[in-house]
């Protein structure tokens, strides 16, 4: 929920956790194979990316008008729809609508909107067992951690981990360490819950407007078990899952799936469209509906409006050179990766989180394989833009930048410098390298770096024009 | 003298060539010539503002294009060996100054003259090297920015093929980021590290005797981090193997 400054040392940590990196390595590998293998076999890829950008920029321009008909439909159909400016608001509705019920137990289904607006931490505020059902989040409630990767949220737990927190966690441990004895554990833990819970959490993939229905779609049908099952089904949801009809999300559905795990489609893909009907074999008796703004209808109005258009697929993190580093948890915010380098700055505020925007190549790969074409680096650039607009970005950069641009813009001047700065920066050097040198141990702890040359290029030039004169 | 008049270029050495490795600078220069340009190098050149545009600080980085276009627009094509300083011309110039109504013109006009130096001989002067000769195998890095914003990729290799003798090795992750990112490598120095730390042992499993790639900012990057392994892999600039410059010291060795 909330980004802590440390970003450097957490990502030192991380860096010198060499079990995390071997997780990471496994699962976004995978991805990345997987991934290409699906696009392979998807020659449509690019009308279908053009057709998903376009369906989200619809909506993005008439979100207004989208929002009023999916309530309008969705109340009709029997559901309470609420509205949450912000996290605090969405934790408080959801917190009233478990008191209410005097619910004891809530299963909740993987939503990266519930862990944004801090649902985990609101209902063991307000004394509410909460299970999570997913398979991963699982393994993370039972270490007691936050996702690292929003499709695969124990991604940096290895499977031989995973065991050991099995083994302490289930009750009786699981018989063998392999893992379709552990997903045997954990569905026999997990469906005692399902049949008890008073309430039912899930997110939203999308929201259908002219039907008013939620749609959930995982690989493994607990949201199904989640939502149906107990007495109310609340879902939680940010206002840009909006789609226009049941064909566009869809769409987004042979983009998101392919994105994210190289699949065509999910296991389980469900339109949840109201409470339990009259004549109905099941389903919860209440459903609500809690749409989230959080800093999104902001965004509408800003350099960020593109950023609306993020699936939640992940590719952008699998394919990113840094997050492939230093895995989720060290970014410190809700959402990892290159995408929520973008979201973090918008939800904990630039001054706690500008080294996200800053830590990036600007090498484009994320922007590359994004289903719905999110310009990201020039996202991340318009952050640091603001950063140094606002004064956050360090003395030292700012000295720094600022002297070398002073340089810059005196051509004569410039050429001085080199002149008396390349010769002085040779006696740092040894042969052709320099393998210590003060102020730039960024560079020189970890690589050597090529000696100068000793006249620059502008200097043997002109030497060279005035020879031949 | 042929009917159509050679094409004058403005050749934009970029503040790394001009003060780490200046042969890059003089092996553009050579290309040029030997593919039928008349080549200028203005003297007002100093950089294209790059490391002001990525730091956010734009007031600086549109001062320095401002002084660039300046420089630069009388030229039919303006050249770079560079594909990373190239793409701040192309799409970053019109993108800042696209609000100033007495440049946001020239910004696009320059731009649209703007090209990397391997493209700009492959695509627009048709050139081939001939009678180049180097008994070497070698592996290829695309740079990101080159790669991504340029859509440089079959420009460069198919210049490299009609070098006899060289050998060219395929480079795993040859499109994944060596971990320079300007000025990323120096303020996130442990990750970039761990990035390149990578991207070297990928080179060294190729065997390759020579590493190629179109920007010297991961070259100079990979070089170092190969050197402080111990790697025998010697780092040239694809231009420099394509002037034939090849034979002379790689980056990180002096001329004796």
């Amino acid at each position: 929920m909330s980004a802590l400054p440390d970003f450097k040392d957490r990502a030192k940590a991380a860096l010198a956790d060499p079990v995390l990196k071997t997780a990471i390595d496994r699962t976004t590998g995978n991805a990345e194979r997987k991934r290409a293998a699906a696009l392979a076999a998807f020659p449509e890829f690019e009308a279908a990316r053009a057709r998903g950008k376009a369906i989200k920029d619809h909506v993005t321009a008439h979100l207004d008008h989208y929002l009023e008909q999916f309530e309008r439909n969705a109340t009709a159909r029997g559901a309470q729809v609420h509205w949450a400016a912000d996290d605090a608001e969405a934790r408080a509705i959801v917190t009233r609508i478990c008191l209410a019920a005097e619910a004891k137990l809530v299963t909740r289904a993987k939503s990266m909107l519930g862990e944004e607006i801090g649902l985990p931490h609101a209902l063991a505020d307000a004394g509410i067992e909460r299970v999570e059902t997913d398979l991963a989040e699982h393994i993370i409630q039972l270490a007691g951690e936050a996702p690292s990767h929003i499709i695969w949220p124990a991604m940096h737990r290895t499977r031989e981990q995973v065991a050991e927190l099995f083994k302490a966690g289930h009750q009786p441990p699981p018989a063998a360490e392999d893992p379709a004895t552990m997903v045997q554990s954990a569905r026999r833990v997990l469906r005692e819950k399902f049949l008890s819970a008073d309430i039912g959490i899930s997110g939203a993939n999308f929201l259908v407007a002219d039907t008013g229905a939620t749609c959930t779609v995982t690989n493994e049908g607990n949201a199904e078990l989640t939502t149906t099952p107990p007495r109310i089904h609340i879902v939680t949801a940010g206002i840009e899952k909006l789609v226009p009809s049941t064909a566009h999300a869809f769409a987004l559905l042979r983009l998101l799936v392919r994105s994210a795990t190289g699949g065509e489609m999910t296991q389980y893909t469900t339109f949840h469209a109201g409470p339990r009907r009259p004549g109905d074999a099941d389903g919860p008796e209440e459903m609500h509906i809690v749409l989230v703004d959080n800093g999104r209808a902001t965004m509408l109005a800003n350099e960020f409006r593109e950023m609306l258009r993020c699936i939640r697929c992940g590719a952008c993190m699998n394919h990113c050179v840094v997050y492939r580093q230093i895995g989720g948890h060290a970014y410190g915010g809700t959402y990892p990766g290159p995408m929520g380098s973008v979201l973090t700055p918008v939800l904990d505020g630039l001054a706690a989180s500008r080294d996200l925007p800053n830590a990036c190549t600007m090498n484009g790969r994320c922007a590359e394989v994004c289903p719905v074409g999110i310009p990201l680096p020039t996202l991340l650039r318009a952050w640091r833009r603001r950063s140094w607009r606002e004064g956050l970005e360090p003395g030292s950069v700012r000295a720094g930048i600022g002297l070398w641009a002073q340089l810059a813009r005196r051509p004569r001047l410039y050429r001085l410098a080199t002149r008396i700065g390349l010769p002085l920066l040779r006696l740092f050097g040894r042969g052709g390298w320099i393998s210590r040198l003060p102020l730039a141990g960024g560079w020189t702890d970890h690589r050597d770096l090529p000696r100068p040359a000793a006249q620059s290029f502008m200097d043997q030039y002109r030497a060279q024009q005035k020879g031949r004169k | 003298m042929s009917a159509q008049p050679r094409p004058r270029v403005g050749l934009f050495v970029t503040c790394l060539v001009d003060a780490i490795r200046p042969q890059i600078g003089f092996a553009t220069l050579q290309l040029l010539e030997e593919a039928g340009c008349v080549v200028e190098v203005p003297q007002a050149q100093t950089c294209c503002g790059q490391p002001a545009l990525n730091s956010g600080d734009d007031r600086d980085a549109a001062h320095l294009a401002r002084q660039t276009i300046a420089a630069f627009e009388g030229y039919d094509h303006v050249v770079l060996p560079s594909g990373s300083c190239a793409a701040t011309i192309v799409h970053g110039y019109p993108d800042l100054l696209a609000g100033d109504p007495d440049w946001a013109a020239r910004a696009r006009a320059m731009a649209a003259k703007t090209h990397e130096i391997t493209s700009f001989l492959a695509d627009v002067m048709g050139y081939a090297p001939a009678g180049r000769r180097l008994n070497a195998s070698a592996t290829y890095h695309d740079s990101c920015s080159g790669l991504r914003e340029l859509g440089i990729a079959a420009q460069p290799r198919a210049l490299l093929s009609h070098v006899e003798g060289l050998e060219m090795r395929g480079l795993p992750g040859n499109d994944v980021c060596c971990g320079f990112g300007g000025t990323f490598c120096v303020k996130y120095s442990d990750i970039s590290n761990a990035i390149v730390t990578e991207k070297a042992e990928a080179i060294e499993e190729t065997g390759a005797e020579i590493l190629l790639a179109g920007d010297l900012g991961c070259l100079m990057n990979m070089a170092g981090k190969l050197h402080r392994r111990g790697a025998k892999t010697r780092c040239f600039h694809t231009v420099e193997v394509l002037a034939g410059q090849a034979d002379g010291p790689a980056i990180g060795e002096e001329a004796s």
